[in-house]
Order: structure tokens, then C-alpha cells, then sequence
């Protein structure tokens, strides 16, 4: 059990992540995240392609592959570090108090075993319910997540549902055994907005009824808005600002944040102006030990930015990684 | 690379209704699906495009937005004759495209280009950026200084002319999707279909592809019809939006008036689905959703195909009598819907259904 | 990036700067391959033995130097005089498998190239026409396919007449479909991209598309089937002299003929099936190592 009643469930400190490769040089995709997530809260994750969003979850749920991936830090869930134990255990835990949604549906579910084998799996491995009773469940379950006439769904394939529905599905498969966490990756980037509006609606529900944190992993700001309590966004690695999710979108800090909300058109502002964009690409980074790596593209930079890697601080409720922070409100002159 | 400074206010650009570049009539395109042992016989068809006008003005901007089936890619496949329409006319600049053989259809491509929306597969991973660029200059034997064309191409887009020697994979996906325009103005072309042009990119790349397409357009006087299905980078990009589902057109108008008063019940849906970066705003929106899935485009609803998903659907005329698109008393003549029972529900008569409306949280 | 982008990441190379081509980045990595060097190795190791047979070879292939030790019930194995013992005419055993190699790089080469042609004609024309050309072009594929291999080999090699040459030409003939049907799958799906998409809507005319972009963009799988085939070649002319078929005269040594005339001194000189299978399977050994890490470092997978 947890060691106090308010402390977080999920407590991730330091996560590294470093692929190694042959003949070439070592790659940090994620280095030095450290963030916390309690029951029934949603944590954000916010990124682009490369900031290493996607390898966090992947460490966290430990999915990824052990040769030539090396993990430091620790993960601190029900008072064990999930980094060190073994694999056995950690496949009990993943599945059973852990789950995971990833973004791309069909490539998730095994094309030639039907879905209610898939769901039902789920049951025998971690409830030890079998036949009848673990049917009956995975049918409960998929009516549960929104998908009719559930007992005949049981028999179908995946590629004979829709992406809505089989996203659905594997919701499904992820809450089964009722995870206290549930991790979802892009759950929503491969579909169309109508029906991620639904599986919005619909994970929001969950975990409200559950009980469960949830981190959702994503590079729309929008849903992150409508959804999250918390919002970590990270670049080349690192997190370079995290605060409530109010907070974050009145009044972001970081530059890489402002643009990314300056760039992103609305439908509800007036239209007209142009777009302002980030400037460069996300693969224009200075390494994080020489410097800031957002500085090449940053509008705020100064020297001190391209000198020293800028520290996480503290600073109200928020955490930031800027020397030259965007102002406050307070702060801009008159 | 560096941005032009950022304009305040509208661009202005003066764009004729009347003067029409692109005019398609009740286009269909219809793909059998064939059944048989020894001889295919055909059974069925999928109707990806089923009857769609539309008219793009000279120098403007027409966006269409959909989700996926709706057809709307074909719809830009079509218009280029990368696919056969099966039914309707197209008539690009007075001329009937449909009427054409293959070798005049060919060198008419040089008026019309299109760019895709993967950047990596729409370039041959063997070409040179060189080769890609000077590949239409010689298809149509255009005469003069190839390579310095290239040049000067890569400069319109914002790409070095170190470009030229290197393969569509040294570059990032905003790059190549640069390079894919640069391909798309050759050949001074007036029309450009741009199937999702920015969907494949990163968020804060999106909006440099965007900027460069505008400046383009002022630049070159291109004409644009942008298929996309996120509503807001159409609404910033597009004068004139028309939203399809399941093969044909279900609303149109002009980019603002949609955006401010949308009347058919799908585009509702839609525009309440599109999640906006504003936490009070998420907060406090009212969400219309839909059930469902999309149904098969080889087997659409009879009537209004949108019917089966329909929160507002009412008892008579929605399933058995498919609307037209028309304009309605209360709203400028250029906004036209698919709806029998549009006006009922801009006035408030017609609520929609209980099940399909997500409240806001009380927190 | 999805699970399966993690993985591939980890094995993949990085990108490099400069106009590098997509063969050479291949290249590059199928130097550092272990597995693809023995191959190499042992093709390296059976190029040179045929090629420099006359200058290793301590005898002749038709020398006698052991006659007099040949006794109906003795057949001396391997000794330090003669590495590979003597066979059952008294010939060197070294020397004969040594000169055993031209015989089979020669038959497996030639074999492999006259299949390849065939085969990619066929392939151009289905993938290049389409619709009934391909039809009737597969219909003609499916039929070579349907026969097995080795026995229509033997058909055609033994109708053809006892030769090196029918050999070569029955063994051509059976890896013909093969070539024909993986080229003109490449063709058919690459025809369905985006590029050839967009190369139409340039207005590029249709021949200028098949050649300079579906043809080249296929190419790949078709040089793994070569390696390949170059090793089913050398296996499918070992049998078929087995079976008594290709060179008429004995004397000229081929190891699948040397692995059928010991079929009567199996019990007693099991050297004289050892050396001529064992030099069978390294042949091609090396021929589909090279061959399988080729296939994946041109995976387009594992390309970013």
C-alpha cells in the first residue's frame, strides 16, 4: 500500500533513458523526468516527434526492449521502484494495476485471434476467471466502454470494427483487471475528431468512476486542455515546464510552450493574422549539456542560454527550465 | 530560415465569385467492387464521391474538411483525373477536363498540381532533390536553364540550394513537405489541390507550411483548394469551407459565417468536437456527440445519409428523402445546407437529442 | 514513436549527412555484419578456389597419383600426402574438389543470370501493362510454378540432352517464375504510391514513370533472390549431376557427380561423400548468408 494517503501513486524521479547503438554515438531520448500522478488525477505529457514523450511511457510500463537500452532513475509506485524489480513481477503488475493505450489501434490487437479472446486474456492472466465467467466479463466490459451489441462483437475480428470501435476495445482490454493507472499514448491522434471526442468523453468517465490516475501522452494542446490537471511539456528529453493546466495555458513561461500556443490556429479566434510559427525544425537542438536545447530556435534566447544547460526551478506552483522566461503578466511594461 | 515579419490585420486579396477557375458538377466517382470464380461479375459499388458541385473562384482559397471516408481525397484525385470520375463534369478555365484524351489531359496537368499529404512517400526515395524539381520542367519539355529554376524554386520555398544533391530522407518532415510544394509550382500552375498538406507534421511545424502556402498564393496568384480534416488550420487558410460525409457535400460557405454559424447538424457535431487550448473554454463548451460509426460508403443510408447519426433527426423526410443543397432565409444566399430541417434548428424549434449533448463539468 | 519505432530505433543506424544513397547506407551496414561477412568469406573463399584452380591444386583433376594404393575393399581416407584422401580411382580428392568449384560457380552463375533475364522480362511486362498482359503472363507463371522444380529441371536437361549447357538452361528455367512474380509484385505495389502518384499528376508520361522510378525503386528484393538463387543454382546442378545428368565425360569432376559415384564405397570411404556435400552446403552457405542480411539491411523499415 501506498506509505501516506495523499502521497502520489505514481512517483517518477530521474527517468533516463539512453539507446545505445553500434558504431555510433549514444542517444538520450528521455533525461532526467521526474513528475507525480495521484488517484484520480490526470497528468499531461505534451510534446512533439523527439522529446521523448512516447519513451517515458514506454520505461515507466517497462515495454522497452533490454538490449541496447539502458534505464536510470526510479519509479516509485505502491512503494517499490518498478526499475528494479523483476520481470516477472513487473509483467503481474502491468496488465493488473498498470495498463497501457497506444495510439495505433490495429497495429495493438492481434489481427488473427478475435476480440473477445483478446479481452478475455486479460481476465485469465491476472483475475484467474475462465470460460463462462471471463465471457461474461469481457462482455460487461466492452458495453461498458460503448461498443453495441457486445456479445456479438465478442466473436469479430479486429479489422471488421471501425478505429473508434477498436480503440474502444482495447480501453477495454486496458481496464479489464481495473488498473490504478492507466497510461494512454496518442490514444486519439489516429482518429477522426468526432470520434475522439467520444473516446474522450469516454476515458474522462472512467476515470472519474474508477478511481484511476490517468497520464495522457499527446501533442494536441487542445485535448490536453479539456482533460488534464497537470501539464508537463517536454523538449529533446527533458521537461522544460510543467504547472496546472489554468495556469500553463493563462500564462505560459517557457518560449517552446508560447509558441507552440501562438502557432496552433483556433477555431474560436478571429482569423486573419498569420500564423506565428516556431521557427527552425524539432531536430534543430543543441544538446542539453551544452546549453538549453530549444535555444536554436527560441526567440527569447540570450547568452546564457547557449552556455549552460538551464535548471529546473520551482517557481509558484509551476516548475520551469529558462533562464529567460516569458514575462508574466506582471512583468510586462506598461 | 528566416520568417517574414509577422502582418497585422486580413491579407487582402480581391477574389470574383463570379469568376470561376474550377467548376464541378454532380461529380461521382463510384468504384465497383467485383464478386466471381471464373468471371467478376459487379455486384456493388462504393460510392466515394456521390454528386458534389462546387465552384472554386479564381485566386481564392475553397477548403474542404471531412473525416476519413468521406471522400473528400478522392474528391481531389478526381478533379486532377488521377482517378476517373464515373459520372458529372469538371471544367477547369472553360475547358471540359472529362472531354479530353490522355495525351491532351497530360499537358493540361501543367495548370493543375497537387500536393500530398506524406511528404516521404510522395517523393521517390532515389531522386535527387535536383531530379524531383527538374523532372516536370522535362516532362513537358520546358526550355531554359533547368537547375537554376530549381534554384530559384527552392527559394520560394525557404530551402538552401545545398538542397539540390541530397535525398528526400536527410530531410525533416517540414522540409520535404517544402520540397513537395516546390515540385507542385514547376510549372507555374493556377490551380493547387492540397490534400492534408499539414497533417503529417509537427504541431509547430504546421504553421510554417501554412505561412509559406499563404505567401505563395499573394506571390504567385495560385488558387487553392485545401482538403483537410482539421477544421481550424481550414478556417484560418480557406475563404470558402464546404464539409463533406459519406460522399457528398452537407454544408457550405463562406470560411467565417461557418465558423460563426454553422446549420448543419454534422458540421455542429464537428466543430464541437475540435478540442481548443483554452481550459475555460473546454470547461464550459457544450459538446454535441455523435453515436456510432461512419456507415459504409458502399451501402449509405437511404434519404439524408446522415440520418443514422443524426441528434436532431427528426420522424419524417430525414429517411427517405435525401436533401439538397440550398440556401436558408436567415443567412447570407453564399451559405447553403443539406438539411430539410436546418432553419428549425438555427431557431431553437429543434433540440437535439438528450443522449448526444455533453454538458460542461460543474467543477 | 509507437513500440515498434522504439525498437527499430535501437537498431537502426543514424541518418547521414550528405548526399548519401540509399545502397551505400546498406553497404555500410552489412559491412559490420558478422553474419554477412562469413559470408562473404566463404563466397570470397569459393571465388578464389575456382577461379586459382590450376595454381592450388597439388595434382591434376584427372591424375592418377594414388593407383596402386586402390583395392576393392580400400579406399585411403585423408593422410598427410593427400588432405582429402584419394578417391575410388585413385585421384586426388583435394584436387578434384578444388577443381570441382569452377564447375559450379560457372553453372551456378550462368543458371542464376539466364533465369534473372527471363524472369525480369516477364516481371517488366506484367508490372509495366497490367491487365491482361499480366494475367496472361501469371496464368504462364503459375503453370512453371505448379511443376516442381527439380523435376522439371530434369525434363528439360534430360530432353535438352546430357550437358553442361541443358543443365544451365534447365536450372534457368525453373527460377525463371520466380523472378517473374517477385519483380512484378514490387512493380504492382510500388505503382500504387504516392510518388508514382505524383509523378502522374506532373504530367510524367507513363514510360518515364515505369523506368526511371517503379523499376529502380523494385530492384531490391530482385538482387536478395539473386544471392539466393545463386545458392538454390549451385545445390540444383549438384543434383542434377547427381542424377547423372550435365557433363558427359566422368573424368571432369563435379561434386554433385562425385557425391553419386560414392554411393557404392558410402560404408568404407565415407571421405568421398564428405568433401564433395560439405563443399556443397559452404558454397551456398556463403551465397545465402550474404543474401538474408541483404534482404534486411535493404529493408525499407529499417530506413528512416
Amino acid at each position: 500500500m501506498t506509505n501516506s494517503a495523499t502521497g502520489p501513486l505514481l512517483d517518477v524521479r530521474d527517468l533516463t533513458v539512453t539507446f545505445t547503438r553500434r558504431g555510433g554515438p549514444d542517444t538520450r531520448a528521455v533525461d532526467g523526468v521526474s513528475f507525480q500522478v495521484s488517484p484520480g488525477q490526470t497528468l499531461g505529457l505534451v510534446g512533439e516527434s523527439g522529446s521523448g514523450k512516447s519513451v517515458t511511457s514506454l520505461a515507466v510500463m517497462g515495454l522497452l526492449p533490454r538490449r541496447s537500452v539502458s534505464v536510470e532513475g526510479h519509479v516509485y509506485f505502491d512503494g517499490d521502484d518498478l526499475l528494479t524489480l523483476p520481470r516477472d513481477r513487473m509483467r503481474d503488475i502491468r496488465g493488473r494495476d498498470m495498463a497501457m493505450v497506444f495510439q495505433d489501434p490495429m497495429t495493438s490487437l492481434n489481427p488473427v485471434v478475435p476480440i473477445g479472446v483478446q479481452v478475455t486474456e486479460v481476465f485469465e492472466r491476472h483475475q484467474d476467471m475462465t470460460g463462462e465467467a471471463a465471457r461474461k466479463a469481457a462482455a460487461e466490459l466492452l458495453d461498458r466502454v460503448g461498443i453495441p451489441d457486445p456479445g456479438r462483437r465478442l466473436k469479430e475480428y479486429p479489422h471488421q470494427l471501425s478505429g473508434g470501435m477498436r480503440q474502444r476495445a482495447l480501453i477495454a482490454m486496458a481496464l479489464a483487471c481495473r488498473p490504478r493507472v492507466l497510461i494512454a499514448d496518442e490514444p486519439t491522434t489516429a482518429l477522426d475528431v468526432t470520434i475522439q471526442a467520444q473516446i474522450l468523453e469516454l476515458l474522462k468517465d472512467l476515470v472519474q468512476d474508477t478511481g484511476a490516475a490517468l497520464i495522457m501522452i499527446t501533442h494536441d494542446l487542445g485535448v490536453v486542455a479539456g482533460l488534464c490537471d497537470t501539464v508537463h511539456v517536454m523538449y529533446a528529453g527533458r521537461v522544460v515546464e510543467s504547472a496546472g493546466r489554468r495556469e500553463l495555458f493563462a500564462e505560459p513561461r517557457h518560449p517552446y510552450t508560447g509558441g507552440l500556443l501562438a502557432s496552433v490556429p483556433r477555431l474560436d479566434a478571429p482569423r486573419g493574422a498569420p500564423l506565428q510559427p516556431i521557427p527552425g525544425s524539432p531536430t534543430d537542438v543543441l544538446s542539453w549539456p551544452d546549453g538549453c536545447a530549444f535555444a536554436p530556435r527560441c526567440p527569447n534566447r540570450i547568452d546564457a542560454c547557449t552556455g549552460a544547460p538551464p535548471p529546473l526551478e520551482a517557481i509558484g506552483g509551476r516548475t520551469l527550465r529558462c533562464v529567460n522566461p516569458l514575462p508574466t503578466a506582471e512583468e510586462v511594461p506598461a | 530560415m528566416t520568417e517574414a515579419p509577422a502582418e497585422q490585420g486580413r491579407r487582402r486579396r480581391s477574389i470574383d465569385p463570379t469568376d470561376a477557375l474550377l467548376t464541378v458538377d454532380d461529380l461521382q466517382v463510384h468504384f465497383p467492387i467485383r464478386r466471381g470464380i471464373l468471371v467478376e461479375r459487379q455486384v456493388g459499388a462504393v460510392k466515394a464521391v456521390d454528386g458534389v458541385d462546387l465552384t472554386i473562384p479564381r485566386g481564392s482559397t475553397v477548403g474542404l474538411v471531412g473525416e476519413s471516408g468521406c471522400g473528400k481525397s478522392t474528391f481531389g484525385r478526381a478533379l486532377l483525373r488521377l482517378v476517373e470520375p464515373t459520372g458529372g463534369s469538371v471544367h477547369f478555365d472553360g475547358t471540359d477536363l472529362l472531354a479530353l484524351d490522355d495525351e491532351q489531359m497530360r499537358r493540361m496537368r501543367r495548370q493543375m498540381q497537387m500536393v500530398f499529404q506524406d511528404p516521404m512517400a510522395s517523393l521517390d526515395p532515389r531522386q535527387d532533390v535536383e531530379s524531383v524539381l527538374t523532372e516536370p520542367l522535362r516532362a513537358h519539355r520546358i526550355e531554359g536553364d533547368h537547375r537554376a529554376r530549381a534554384r530559384e524554386l527552392l527559394d520560394l520555398v525557404g530551402l538552401p540550394a545545398t538542397a539540390l544533391s541530397r535525398y528526400p530522407h536527410e530531410f525533416s518532415g517540414g522540409q520535404r513537405q517544402r520540397i513537395g510544394i516546390a515540385r507542385a509550382i514547376a510549372l507555374e500552375p493556377q490551380l493547387i489541390v492540397a490534400d492534408e498538406p499539414v497533417s503529417a507534421l509537427d504541431v509547430s511545424i504546421q504553421a510554417q507550411v501554412v505561412n509559406l502556402l499563404e505567401e505563395l498564393q499573394d506571390r504567385l496568384g495560385l488558387t487553392y483548394l485545401v482538403i483537410a480534416h482539421d477544421l481550424a488550420v481550414v478556417r484560418h487558410i480557406a475563404d470558402v469551407v464546404a464539409v463533406m460525409y459519406l460522399g457528398g457535400l452537407v454544408e457550405q460557405a463562406a470560411s467565417d459565417e461557418l465558423y460563426a454559424a454553422p446549420l448543419h447538424p454534422y458540421t455542429k457535431a464537428l466543430m464541437s468536437a475540435v478540442p481548443i487550448p483554452d481550459p475555460e473554454v473546454e470547461d464550459t463548451r457544450q459538446r454535441i456527440l455523435l453515436a456510432g460509426d461512419l456507415p459504409s460508403p458502399a451501402a449509405p443510408p437511404p434519404g439524408c445519409r446522415f440520418h443514422t447519426r443524426c441528434p436532431f433527426r427528426q420522424e419524417t423526410r430525414c429517411d427517405d428523402e435525401r436533401p439538397q443543397l440550398r440556401s436558408v432565409a436567415t443567412r447570407p444566399p453564399s451559405h447553403r445546407v443539406a438539411c430539410h430541417w436546418a432553419e428549425d434548428i438555427d431557431a431553437g424549434r429543434i433540440q437535439p437529442r438528450a443522449s448526444a449533448v455533453v454538458e460542461p463539468d460543474a467543477s | 514513436m509507437s513500440l515498434s519505432q522504439v525498437e527499430a530505433a535501437t537498431e537502426s543506424d543514424q541518418l547521414e549527412p550528405g548526399g548519401a544513397n540509399l545502397r551505400r547506407a546498406a553497404w555500410r551496414r552489412l559491412r559490420r555484419d558478422p553474419v554477412a561477412l562469413v559470408g562473404f568469406a566463404l563466397i570470397a573463399m569459393f571465388v578464389l578456389v575456382a577461379i586459382l584452380a590450376p595454381l592450388i591444386a597439388p595434382y591434376g583433376p584427372r591424375d592418377q597419383p594414388g593407383a596402386g594404393l586402390i583395392t576393392p575393399t580400400t579406399i585411403p581416407g585423408p593422410s598427410a600426402e593427400h588432405w582429402f584422401g584419394l578417391d575410388e580411382q585413385g585421384r586426388d580428392e583435394l584436387s578434384r574438389i578444388i577443381y570441382g568449384a569452377r564447375q559450379s560457380l560457372l553453372v551456378g552463375v550462368v543458371a542464376m543470370l539466364l533465369g534473372m533475364a527471363g524472369g525480369l522480362v516477364l516481371g517488366m511486362l506484367a508490372g509495366a501493362f497490367g491487365r491482361w498482359v499480366d494475367t496472361v503472363v501469371m496464368r504462364i507463371v503459375d503453370v512453371m510454378l505448379s511443376i516442381p522444380g527439380l523435376l522439371m529441371a530434369i525434363a528439360i536437361a534430360a530432353v535438352l540432352g546430357q550437358s553442361l549447357t541443358s543443365v544451365m538452361i534447365a536450372i534457368a528455367v525453373i527460377n525463371v517464375p520466380i523472378f517473374a512474380r517477385l519483380l512484378r509484385g514490387q512493380m504492382l505495389s510500388q505503382r500504387e504510391s504516392d510518388y508514382v502518384l505524383a509523378a502522374r499528376s506532373l504530367g510524367v508520361r507513363h514510360r518515364s514513370i515505369v523506368l526511371s522510378h517503379v523499376l529502380p525503386n523494385s530492384m531490391s528484393p530482385v538482387i536478395v533472390q539473386a544471392t539466393l538463387t545463386l545458392a538454390t543454382a549451385i545445390i540444383e546442378a549438384a543434383a542434377l549431376s547427381f542424377l547423372g545428368l550435365g557433363g558427359a565425360d566422368p573424368s571432369v569432376p563435379e561434386w554433385g557427380r562425385m557425391l553419386a559415384s560414392t554411393q557404392l564405397y558410402l560404408a568404407s570411404a565415407p571421405h568421398l561423400a564428405l568433401f564433395p556435400g560439405l563443399a556443397i552446403v559452404i558454397a551456398a552457405l556463403g551465397f545465402t548468408l550474404v543474401g538474408e542480411r541483404l534482404r534486411e539491411a535493404l529493408d525499407p523499415k529499417y530506413r528512416r
